[in-house]
């Protein structure tokens, strides 16, 4: 118990143990903590695109896609918690990391990931109780599951609690 | 036909390297021009990696960063970045308008002189493709960031990593006569820009 876990990048971690999980300097990506307060089984996912949709489904990373990933984190800690858990999320990125024109196509990936992440959340019912998301800048999230905290250490804000 | 990053042969690996040789030899010749110092720059690396590793192999996630973006598109679409240490940014700052840096904060006029290094670094290498190629390609206005790199790089990460889990890159290092000007320049091009240059260039695909 009381390790750290390190999330990677389309990558998602789980334990029922009171292990941190960590994801390093989430920028446009979206990092989705998901809690069970009771059994203190929790998880978190590091998502890089909104939809899995529109790519080959053969083929895919389902770790990398909203709609994919959050669907699959929920089953296995369902499973963890042996049944029906009522979870909670924390969610965390999302940034805009350049002030690009209006239009570009790389802008407005963060947003597009915020939304894809709320969207799915809501079809599964489970509530968004915190969020540090949006603007332009990277964000480290650490969620430690002895206790449900997000912590958020950014580049010149120090370290905030959710 | 390759369809994703890790499916590049050597021969095909080692024409991205010579192109990276010319566009960054380009770069450093601009940038020596703009410095009045003389730049080196070191071989070519094509990298294919996975994403964290490619975070880790340009100094690991939390490492603060100046990143100068441009986008280039047209017959040709992708990327160039060029990564500076925050500290040798300031240094670098200090050398280039003759004035200790007082704190680690660079200035409103020193932001845009980098960004503007990076635009000419960018305009280089892409102008030296599109020379060799024939193929006619735009080079959008630079962006700035200074975060950490793991940030920053979550956006060519995202733009050319959405098929696949791994990406290309190709890295060279500048080095000049001052220890500060140690720098990347990074290049990231679609798949099927790859495939444009190598028929151009009459290497099979």
């Amino acid at each position: 118990m009381n390790q750290s876990l390190t999330v990677g990048i389309s990558d998602y971690k789980y334990s029922k143990e009171l292990d941190i999980l960590v994801t390093y300097a989430l920028g446009s990506c979206v990092g989705v903590c998901l809690y069970d307060k009771t059994t203190k089984v929790g998880g978190l996912s590091h998502i890089m695109l909104p939809d899995s949709k529109k790519f080959d489904t053969k083929d895919i990373n389902r770790m990398k896609f909203a709609d994919t990933a959050i669907r699959d984190l929920v089953k296995e800690l369902d499973n963890l918690c042996l049944g029906r858990s009522r979870f909670i999320a924390k969610i965390a990125g999302g940034a805009q990391m350049f002030e690009v024109q209006p239009g570009s196509k790389i802008g407005g990936i963060g947003e597009r990931n915020i939304v894809s992440v709320k969207k799915v959340l809501n079809e599964l019912r489970i509530p968004i109780i915190s969020e540090d998301i949006g603007l332009n800048y990277g964000r480290t999230q650490y969620f430690d599951l002895a206790t449900g905290i997000m912590k958020i250490k950014a580049t010149n804000r120090g370290i905030k609690d959710y | 036909m390759f369809k994703n990053y890790d499916e590049l042969n050597d021969m095909q690996i080692d024409l991205l390297r010579e192109i990276g040789n010319i566009g960054a030899g380009n770069a450093a010749t601009a940038l020596a021009t703009i410095l009045n110092e003389k730049v080196e720059m070191s071989v070519p690396n094509v990298r294919i990696t996975g994403f964290d590793d490619t975070i880790l192999e340009l100094g690991g996630a939390e490492k603060m960063t100046v990143g100068v973006l441009v986008n280039f598109s047209g017959e040709a679409n992708g990327m160039i970045m060029f990564l500076l240490n925050l500290d040798d940014a300031n240094a670098l700052m200090g050398n280039l308008f003759g004035e200790e840096q007082k704190n680690d904060e660079l200035n409103e006029l020193q932001l845009s002189a980098i960004k503007e290094i990076g635009n000419i670094l960018g305009s280089s290498y892409i102008n030296s493709i599109a020379m060799l190629t024939g193929l006619r390609i735009e080079v959008s206005v630079p962006y700035l960031s200074i975060d950490m790199v793991g940030a920053i790089m979550s956006v060519p990460i995202i733009e050319f990593g959405s098929i696949g889990d791994k990406l290309m890159f190709i890295e060279e290092n500048f080095i000049g006569e001052t220890e500060e000007l140690k720098s990347n320049i990074v290049m990231f091009a679609e798949i099927d820009t790859l495939k444009t240059i190598m028929e151009k260039l009459g290497i099979e695909i």
